[in-house]
Order: C-alpha cells, then structure tokens, then sequence
C-alpha cells in the first residue's frame, strides 16, 4: 500500500507564454483533508483541473496510489476514483438530484429509480447530508447543489474529493455542515484536497496546508504547527518592491459617498452587504479583496447597471452639486451630467464589442451625440488614432476587429476610452489582468496622470504588492462586507491579507 | 488512452486570401458534384448541359430580365431579414411577411385600381404593404422582446397563417368559380403594375429596370443604415451581448421591436413587389419559400449586403438555368431546387474551414486546452 | 342552430375520426423523429425535406421492385419501400449532422437548405423518375401501395364500430403509435435517453459526466430523421396509395415541427396532438360555412400551436421549455 493518495512531481502547465503552474510538487496522504492555499491567480484551479481530466499537463507525472497515471478526460479521472467538484456546477437544471447524481454511468439501459434513490439514500444518510433526491436542480438553493455534486462524486465511488472553494457559495452554518461532512468521509477513508482562501476554515478542518503562490510551490505545513500569521506570510510572500510611482494627492475633494450598499448576485444571494466608504478626487482607492467578494456588483452599482439599496451619493468635486446615483440606469446618470468612467472586469463581453474595429469601440458610450440619424464618424476615428498613438496600441488598422488584438491591446483600448471620456470618477475592475509587465506599467501611468488631473480613481486589483505601491488608501472586502480600509503607504501586507480572510473581526 | 489524431481548434486570424479560396473551393467543388448529377440525371454531356443552363439563365433578353427580376426579390427579402439576423432575431417568417404585404397589395390592385389615380394608388399599395408586413413581424417580436418566447418557431407559424389568409382570398376573389386562383389582376387596364417598360429606350422594350433600380436602392439604403446610422450601430452591439448594450445604455426591447419592425416592414415590401411588379396575382406560392432562402443567403453574406447581390444572383442563376434543363429534358422543374439545395450544403459547410483548423496530434502537443 | 347540427354531425361521426387519424400519423412519425432530434440540442429544420426523401425513397425502392418483377408481391414491396425510405431519409439527415456537428454550422441555416434540397429531390424524382428509368407514366405502386392499406383482418370488421375506429388502419398507423410510445419510455425511462436530455440541456455538464456528446448527437438526430423519414412513406404509401403527387405532402413537415412544441417535447403527448391535429387539419371540410372559410379554418393547428408556445414562455415552467441548449453547437474548449 503507498502513503499517498496523490503525488505530484514537477508539474508544470503554460498557457501561451505564461506559467500557471512551474515545477509543482506535492502530495496528498491518504484519509487526510489537506488545504490548499492561495491567491486568486496562484494556479490552485489550474493544478486541480490536471487531476480532473480538464487540462493536461505539460510537464511532470502523477501518481495515484503509487502508480504513475495519465489522465486525459473527466472519465478517466473517474476511472481513478477522482471527484471534483468544481466552483461553477455542472449539473442539469431540469433534471432531480437523483437522475444528476446517476448521469453518464453505466448500468442496466432501463432505470430502476427507486432502487437508485434506495442506494443514494443509503449514501446520504451515511454521512448525514441534507437532500432530497427527487428534487429538481432549479428549485435547490446552492448549498442543495453542492451535495449533489458531492454526492454524485462519493456514488461513482470517488476516493479522491477535490473541492474548488466549496465555501465561497455557503452561508456560516451551511459551512459548519459541510466540514462536519467532510469529517465523516475523511473517517471512512477518503482523501480529501480542499482549495479556499480562508484561513480560519483552512485551520478548521485541514490536516496538512500547502500552499501555492504565482503558480509555484511554496511549502506544506502540518495544521497543529500553523497560525493565521505564518500561513498569512506564506501565502503573500515577502513585500516586493515594483517601483510603482505613487504621486502625492493633492487639492483632495469629496467626490463619492457610498452608504449601507447592499447588493444581491445572479443567485440571489448577498454579494454586498451594507458597505460604506468615500472616495475622493485626487487619490486613487484601491479595492482588495478574494474574488468574488463582491467588488463586481460594487462597481457595477455605481455605473448603474446593479440593482440595490443605500445611497451612492456623487459629488462634482468642482462645482459641489450633488447627484444620487442609486436607481439609476447608465444612460440617466449620463444624462445628469456625471461623468463617470467604468473598466469593466469582462472587457469583451461588457465594455467592448470584439467585431468591431477601435472606431466602433469608441463610441460605445457617445454614439447617441448629435441630433443627426447618422453617426458621426470623425471624432471617433481620431480618437482612435489619437489612443493607437499615445498608448501604442499594435493594431493592423484601427478598424481591424478588436476580438483579434492581445488581451493588453484590447485593455488599453478601453481604458483610454474611458479616460478620454474626461471623467470625474474612474473605476476599473482588474484593469491589468493577464497583461504583460510593459503594459501593466503603461496602464499604472495612465491611472496617476488622472490622479494628478483630479479625478477619483477606484482601483479593483488582485496583486496586494500593486495595489500598495499603487493606491493611496485601500479598502479590503471580504465576503461582501469592508473588513477594513487602511492606509496604502503604511499598511503591512500580511495585515491586508488578514482581512482578505477574516470577516467582522477588528483587524489591528 | 490516445491523443486524438486530430483536433479541431478555432482560427485566430483569418487572412481575407483564405476567406475567398475556401469559397471558390467551395463552389467548384459545388458545381462538380451538380454536373454529377445532372449527368445521372439526362447522361448528357456536362457542358452541353452547362451550355444550356447559361442559356436558360440569361439566353434571351427576357431570360436575363426574370433572372434580374427573380434576383432582385430575393435580394430584397434577404436585405429585409438581415438587421433582426443582425440582432440574433432570427425571422424565418419572411415568407408569411410577404405574403401579407402581397395580398394587401392585391386588394389596393382589385379594389382601387380603376378609380384610383395611380400615384396615390402606389402610395396606398407601398405604405399598406409595408404596414401589413411590419405587423406580420412585430407580433412575435413583441413576444420576443417581453417574455422571450421563441421566435424562430413564432416567426415560422406565423407563415402558414398568412398562407390560409392568402388561400382565403383566392377563393373569395378567384377568377372563375371553382379554379381557387385569382388569375391575372387588371390584365387589360394594367393598373396597379409596376412599368415593364421604364427607360425601354436604355433597357429594352420589356424590363425589370424599376424593379432593379428600387431594390438596389434598398441594398445601398441598407448597407449604409446598417453600418452608419446610431441604429445599426444598436443594433450591432444588442447582437454581440446583452451586457454591452446595457453598458451603453441601450434600452434592449426598443430595439428588438424597432428592428423586427423594420425588418418585417421590408419583406411586405417585398410583396408588394411581387405582386406588383412581378406576377400581378397572388397566390399561396407567391413567396415561393424566399423567406427560407433569404436567412441563408443573409447568413453567408455575413451580413453584407453586396455579398447578398452575389450569392442571389448565383442562386437564381443556377435555379433559372435548371429549370430551363429540366424542360429540355422533360424532367421535373424542381431540379433546380435540388441544385440549390447542393450549392449551399458546399457553402454552408465550407465556413467550417474558414473559422477552424485541424490540428494533427503530432504536429504539437504543447496548446493542449488552452 | 342548423349550423351547429350541421358541424356536429359532421365531427362526431366514425369517418370524422378516422380521417383525423390518417392525417395525424404522419405528423406524428415527424414529431417523434424531431422530438429525438431536438432533445439532443438540434433544432433541425429540414425534418420537411426529409420527409419528401423519406416518402420519395420508398416510393422508388417499391418501383425498382415491381418493375424488376412481373407478379410483384405486396410485401416485399413494403420490405423494399422501407428500405429506399430508410436510405435517402438516411443520407439527408446524415447531410445535416455532418454540417451541423462535425463542421459546426449554424442548425437553423442547414435545416433549411436540407429542407430545400429535400423537397426539390422529391418532387424532383417524383416528377422525373419514370423518365430517367425509361418507363412510361405516372410512378404508382399499386400492388405494395395495396399492402400498406391491408387492414388489421378480422378485428377492423368484426368489432362494430370500435374495430371500425381503432382497427381499420394499415401496419404503419400502429407502428407509429408504437414508436411514440418507445421514444417516451427510452426518453424518460432508460440510461441512454437520460444522457440524451442531458446532452440537449446542458452539454458541457454532460460531456463532464463522461457523456460523449458527439455520438449522442448523430445517434439522436440519425434516427430521429429517419423516423420522421417514415412519414412520408406512410403520406405516399397508405395515404396516397402508392403514388406521387408533385407537392401533394404540402406544409406537413413544417406542422410537425409545430406538434413538437404543442406536445412539449415529449413523443406520448404527441400521440393525441397528432390526433387533435389531423381533426384540426380537416375540421375545415366539416364546417358549413362555405369554400373561403374553410380555408381559414385551415390555421387551427398554426394557431394552437402559438397559443401553446406563448403559453409556455409565460409560465416560464422549467420543465415546458425547449431543451436549454437548442439550436447550438457544442465545442468543447469554448469552455
């Protein structure tokens, strides 16, 4: 019999130029919970989705039980007695858990239910879940479809879990529940990988952490050993300088009030809970936080395309009118005379029109200027000479199809849209995700001329080391709510971290 | 456990050389596998038979003119079906849109036609038409738009109403008791026609020329709504994604109802050519399945309208000259709806080769998923 | 008053019901076919040229035997009309799964031109087919045309007017019915038509499930076209007798593509709708109103089946709307 469940060694994955993950090894003992810890973009999903049949690796072996395995596909994953489950389900709205959780295998052709659902049953009271199996997917609450899946994963006699955040989606007590689960099966023998970014359930339930960051291994620690600080200093590393210029503000005016925002996501549930702060012009608020803590609906709130409660009260720094933006669709918040500059986070699918040529783009947001049935075709087109210049965006023809440009051409597109909009408030959501270190630079530049010019900037980042070389205050969400809003030149990065995690708690 | 031999991945770039040479490929090899099957079919010699599909194509003045004429409707319903296609609506209901725009026409042509003066009488036939067919279209737009019902299945039901309507009036208005046709509509006074004889001294003592001179204004009129007006802009960004249109603040249902309207108003339109200028009777086959035929033709056009001229003229091209064969040959004159139906399977499965490649699973095992 | 008596004694009568029946089978054999197909995630809208080549298939392949022999027996006709019908219904929907699956075009655009191609072919060869093989005159079957319309014996005569309503059908009205039964149990009963509904849901979340995606696709609509393939067999063969009438078959395929959604995807819901269809496509003759508006009375079915779709998209019912996934193609590293 092997120690091990799982081993690891030297893996590695590219995605183009960039590495998910670089020389990864590691190990999962068998009937042990281990944790695996990171932040967004550190490669824990990527590294999974290797074990689940998803991707292949490009470099490395995997071992199961001792032997070397190659792992191609879902089924030969499940082949191998691998589950995962991951954050986005994969189930079939129409059908009950019972037809889920039997789906795709093999067995006699006509299908006796009630001795399927005998045997679930039988599953399910064992470990104590909650569920009932004739239910349909689309009446069940989250938590419901989480124990489907896991359900689905112990009936194809899964001996290996993999969790993918199983927390995110779950409410304090449903969590509870879950670990309690997870317990019991870690008891009857299952191996058991959960990934998740919060530490005090990482101390909670894990037997062994490992951690990963930017997609390289950085150690393992036996849980007894651990504390929220060590794990917090692993996790983020060392500060790293970037040299990131960070002018001082000056002449700072109230520009923004946000009072007791609360939002609610596509499922229904609270994805931004009373959140208050200000932002002023001349400074640039950075917004930390886990992904999915809410900053999507923060922003989108503001640019009027969230519906919630509270009040988002703008302010025209210069002449002091003042405009409730809460209730308000895009289109009326423009015409009140706001000037507001939103970077959404999906920039293809939200803020551009990938068919488009940078022409087209331009005028997304001020095609409508004019009285004439035409558009007008100039202005737009020396704006987009004007940004292929200035920002050196490498396009054939500015009417070439945007869709076909790199991620950091298509970003600084948009960002210099935006900014060329004049605003008085510019939010930007991930503004340099998964572009190169020359246009990163390029895009902080941009953002502190505005900060120079006066404008609010808020800044949704997911790098702790930009955002403190970056911002002058910044305010860390966790699980919707502000768990603090610290000073960017003197806070220390394990104390943001902290609050990344912890929810409610003073941080100090 | 193998690789895949071969894999299928989406094209990045699409150079415009290769755009082109996968069509022609596409079509050359499309009209091989029609040579085939004429052959089988009159064992014949291809080019003979080639030779006298040309022929029936555009052999006499006549001939070219009812291919111009034939191109030109076809045009104009694929140009009426192209900004909701645009939009994602997909309105197969073109048939039955034209078919309430062709019969409105037709009660102005029996009703009015000799105690009207004709240019209000045209005035009548055009807005009505266009009325009738805007509403055709909105009904399930309004549908669309609200509750999102299907419109692909609203839109096609909606034809075969228009078709019992169209069936319901060539009884009430038949020509001689029992034959179910309405015949010729103002055979002797004309009135109500469209001039076959316009500018006879540039085109010929018989033409089509109002009928080409009114349809390619309506192909420039909508290359230019679609690609310079705030409309077509709308419209471009409420097909690419729902979120960008809420972005820009697009009110999304005025949208929809405003194009499907449009849409809907230019396929009656369609009928009032037809039955006005072209067959000056209606019957339930006066759209002839065109409504069907447009949405592919606006689909390979890639919405553009240029390209909708080339391929109509191409498919009523090749049609008209199968017809002529298949009366040489006393076959059936459905033969030309077998050709077309060859040529497009060609074109419609050539975009594959355009939009994706074939990647051999020894030639690099590195882009695994990305 | 009259009026009504008139109407009433026209639809409650056996010929009434036995005439909405021989309407409804044929619809049915294209809603059951269509119902597989679009339950896998394809809206294939060239089912009403398939059903030409289905019934022109069958009409050719009977010919080739009675010209091939000189006393030609009625049921190797029927094994042959079955077998051309199986082939070019075959052929066409293989057309439209290797455009749609394997080269990803767009359903609804391929539907069409099959729709096209498949209607031209079979008024094509129905109009042309004695001439190509250097016969003489219409194309009729008589013998296996005979042999398709051979009742059920002794129960279609014996049993008073129950036999004369529920026997005196030939084979394909019972296969029929029997077929739409077996797609609703291997639908909703057995492992494989689990998978199928998954594949047309949500195909990603299938093909997670270990599910192969691609081979439900062409199973589905393979069959399902040959299925709706037999229809036009069962117009020709029993209802025309075993000739071709050039457009005779008209829009049934477009009103089996309408029966699908009226019975919400479910074949044994479509067993009665092609009943309640087949009197409403006839209602018109029974109804004393004069030629003109029986043409009116024609949109019944049209107009029900849009009642039934607008329903639908009000009631938002999860379990009554079209499968999730209808109308796309799946790529799997769209992911």
């Amino acid at each position: 019999m092997a120690e091990y469940a799982i081993e690891l060694r030297g893996i590695s994955k590219y995605f183009g130029k960039v590495a998910a993950n670089e020389d990864i090894s590691l190990t999962l003992k068998k009937g042990e919970i281990l944790a695996l810890l990171g932040e967004n973009g550190s490669g824990k999903t990527t590294l999974m989705n290797m074990l689940s049949g998803i991707y292949f690796p490009d470099k490395g072996q995997i071992f199961i039980d001792g032997r070397e395995v190659v792992i191609r596909s879902p089924k030969d994953a499940y082949a191998l007695g691998i589950g995962m489950i991951h954050q986005h389900f994969k189930l079939i709205e129409v059908f009950t858990a019972a037809e889920n959780i039997i789906l795709g295998m093999d067995g006699r052709s006509m299908i006796d239910m009630k001795a399927v659902t005998k045997d679930v049953q039988a599953l399910i009271d064992r470990y104590g879940f909650h569920l009932d199996l004739n239910r349909k997917v689309y009446d069940m609450s989250v938590s419901e479809k989480q124990t489907v899946e896991i359900v689905k994963m112990l009936y194809r006699g899964a001996g290996i879990l993999i969790l993918d955040e199983p927390t995110a989606v779950l409410t304090p007590q449903e969590t509870d529940h879950l670990f309690s689960v997870l317990r019991k099966m870690k008891a009857d023998g299952k191996s058991i990988i959960i990934i998740t970014h919060k530490l005090h359930e990482v101390l909670d339930i894990s037997d062994r952490v490992s951690i990963l960051r930017k997609g390289r291994y950085i150690g393992t620690v036996d849980t007894k050993d651990a504390t929220g600080q060590s794990l917090t200093e692993m996790m983020v590393g060392e500060k790293m300088s970037l040299d990131i210029e960070r002018p001082e503000p000056e002449n700072r005016k109230l520009c923004l009030e946000v009072r007791n925002l609360t939002c609610l996501d596509e499922y229904g549930i609270t994805a931004l809970d009373r959140v208050s702060f200000t932002a002023y012009s001349g400074e640039i608020l950075g917004i930390a936080g886990i992904a999915g803590s809410g900053q999507k609906q923060l922003l989108e709130a503001i640019a009027g395309l969230q519906a919630g409660t509270g009040s988002i009260l703008f302010t025209d720094p210069e002449t002091g009118r003042k405009e409730e933006l809460m209730g308000r669709d895009p289109l009326s918040i423009k015409r009140m005379g706001v000037s507001l500059a939103f970077v959404p986070e999906d920039r293809l699918g939200m803020g551009l029109d990938g068919n488009m040529g940078m022409p087209g783009n331009m005028m997304i947001r001020t095609y409508r200027n004019g009285k004439a049935p035409l558009l007008e075709q100039k202005g737009p087109r020396d704006l987009s000479l004007r940004i292929k210049a200035d920002l050196g965006v490498v396009t054939p023809d500015i009417n070439y199809p945007i869709r076909r440009l790199s991620g950091g051409n298509i970003q600084k597109i948009l960002v210099g849209r935006e900014i060329a909009s004049a605003p008085k408030l510019l939010m930007t959501a991930y503004a340099v995700r998964g572009l190169d270190i020359n246009t990163s630079y390029a895009i902080y530049h941009l953002l502190n001329e505005q900060k120079k010019k006066g404008v609010a900037v808020i800044y949704v980042g997911e790098d702790l080391d930009v955002l403190m070389e970056l911002c002058d205050r910044i305010l860390v969400l966790c699980d919707g709510k502000v768990s603090g809003i610290v000073d960017g030149r003197t806070a220390a990065k394990d104390q943001i971290g902290r609050l990344m995690t912890t929810v409610g708690e003073a941080a100090s | 456990m193998k690789e895949p031999w071969v894999r299928v991945v989406k094209r990045d770039e699409i150079s415009l050389a290769r755009k082109i040479w996968v069509r022609v490929a596409a079509i050359l090899i499309s009209l091989l596998v029609c040579a085939f099957f004429i052959y089988a079919v009159t064992r014949s010699d291809p080019a003979d038979v080639y030779r006298s599909l040309v022929d029936g194509a555009v052999g006499s003045s006549r001939r070219s003119w009812s291919t111009i004429r034939d191109t030109m409707i076809l045009l104009a319903v694929s140009l009426a079906v192209t900004p909701a296609f645009k939009m994602r609506f997909w309105n197969i209901g073109g048939e039955g849109q034209i078919l309430a725009g062709g019969i409105i026409t037709a009660a102005f042509m029996r009703y009015c036609g000799d105690s009207m003066p004709t240019p209000l009488l045209f005035l009548c036939m055009i807005v009505s038409s266009c009325l009738a067919g805007l509403i055709w279209a909105v009904i399930p737009g309004i549908f669309k738009a609200h509750w999102n019902t299907n419109e692909t299945l609203f839109t096609l039901m909606m034809n075969y109403i228009a078709i019992q309507i169209t069936a319901f009036f060539s009884i009430v208005w038949e020509a001689k008791k029992g034959s179910g046709t309405i015949g010729i509509i103002n055979q002797k006074t004309k009135s109500g026609w469209i001039s076959t004889s316009f500018l006879s001294g540039l085109f010929g003592k018989f033409n089509y020329s109002l009928n080409l001179i009114i349809v390619l204004a309506l192909m420039i009129f909508m290359y230019i709504y679609l690609k310079y007006t705030k409309h077509g802009y709308e419209i471009a960004i409420v097909g690419e994604s729902e979120n960008t249109a809420r972005y820009a603040g697009i009110n999304v249902k005025k949208v929809i109802l405003r194009t499907v309207a449009l849409s809907g108003a230019i396929c009656g339109f369609t009928g009032f050519l037809l039955v006005s200028g072209s067959s000056h009777t209606i019957s339930t086959s006066t759209a002839g399945g065109r409504g069907f035929t447009a949405i592919i033709v606006s689909w390979l056009s890639k919405f553009n309208p240029f390209m909708m001229l080339l391929i109509s003229f191409f498919l009523v091209f090749m049609g008209n000259g199968a017809t002529q064969i298949a009366s040489e040959f006393k076959l059936n004159e459905s033969a030309s709806e077998v050709i077309e139906g060859i040529i497009l399977f060609f074109i419609i499965g050539s975009e594959f080769f355009v939009n994706y490649k074939l990647v051999f699973s020894h030639s690099n095992k590195k882009e695994e998923a990305a | 008053m009259n009026f009504l008596v008139k109407l009433f004694t026209g639809i409650f009568s056996v010929t009434f019901f036995q005439s909405a029946i021989t309407q409804g089978i044929t619809l049915l054999y294209g809603a059951s076919g269509e119902i597989l197909t679009e339950r896998s995630g394809n809206l294939n809208m060239g089912i009403p040229g398939i059903m030409y080549m289905g019934g022109i298939g069958s009409l050719a392949g009977a010919f080739l035997y009675e010209q091939g022999t000189g006393r030609p027996n009625g049921w190797i006709g029927v094994l042959c009309a079955i077998l051309g019908c199986l082939i070019l219904s075959f052929l066409g929907t293989l057309i439209y799964c290797v455009l749609t699956i394997t080269l990803k075009a767009n359903q609804n655009v391929s539907g069409l031109a099959l729709t096209t191609f498949g209607v031209g072919l079979g008024n094509f060869m129905g109009g042309s087919f004695s001439k190509i093989t250097g016969t003489a005159g219409q194309i009729t079957v008589y013998t296996t045309g005979q042999a398709f319309r051979t009742k059920i014996p002794f129960l279609s005569d014996h049993l008073g007017i129950f036999g004369q309503l529920f026997f005196n059908y030939g084979f394909l009205t019972y296969l029929a019915i029997l077929i739409a039964a077996a797609a609703t149990i291997f639908l909703f009963r057995t492992r494989h038509g689990l998978a199928l509904r998954a594949v047309g849901e949500n195909p990603a979340a299938a093909d997670a499930a270990s599910i192969n995606v691609t081979r439900y696709k062409y199973w589905a609509t393979l069959v399902g076209g040959m299925i709706a393939g037999f229809g036009g067999m069962y117009f020709v063969m029993e209802y025309l007798g075993g000739t071709w009438q050039n457009n005779g078959f008209g829009d049934r395929g477009w009103l089996s593509v309408a029966l699908v959604i009226f019975a919400i995807w479910n074949p044994s819901r479509a067993i009665w709708g092609s009943i309640l269809f087949g009197a409403l496509y006839i209602l018109f003759a029974y109804v004393p109103l004069g030629q003109a508006f029986q043409e009116l009375f024609k949109m019944a079915p049209y107009l029900v089946t849009i009642i039934v779709l607008v329903a639908t998209s009000l009631r938002r019912r999860k379990e009554t709307q079209p499968p999730a996934s209808l109308g796309l193609s799946y790529f799997r590293e769209d992911r």
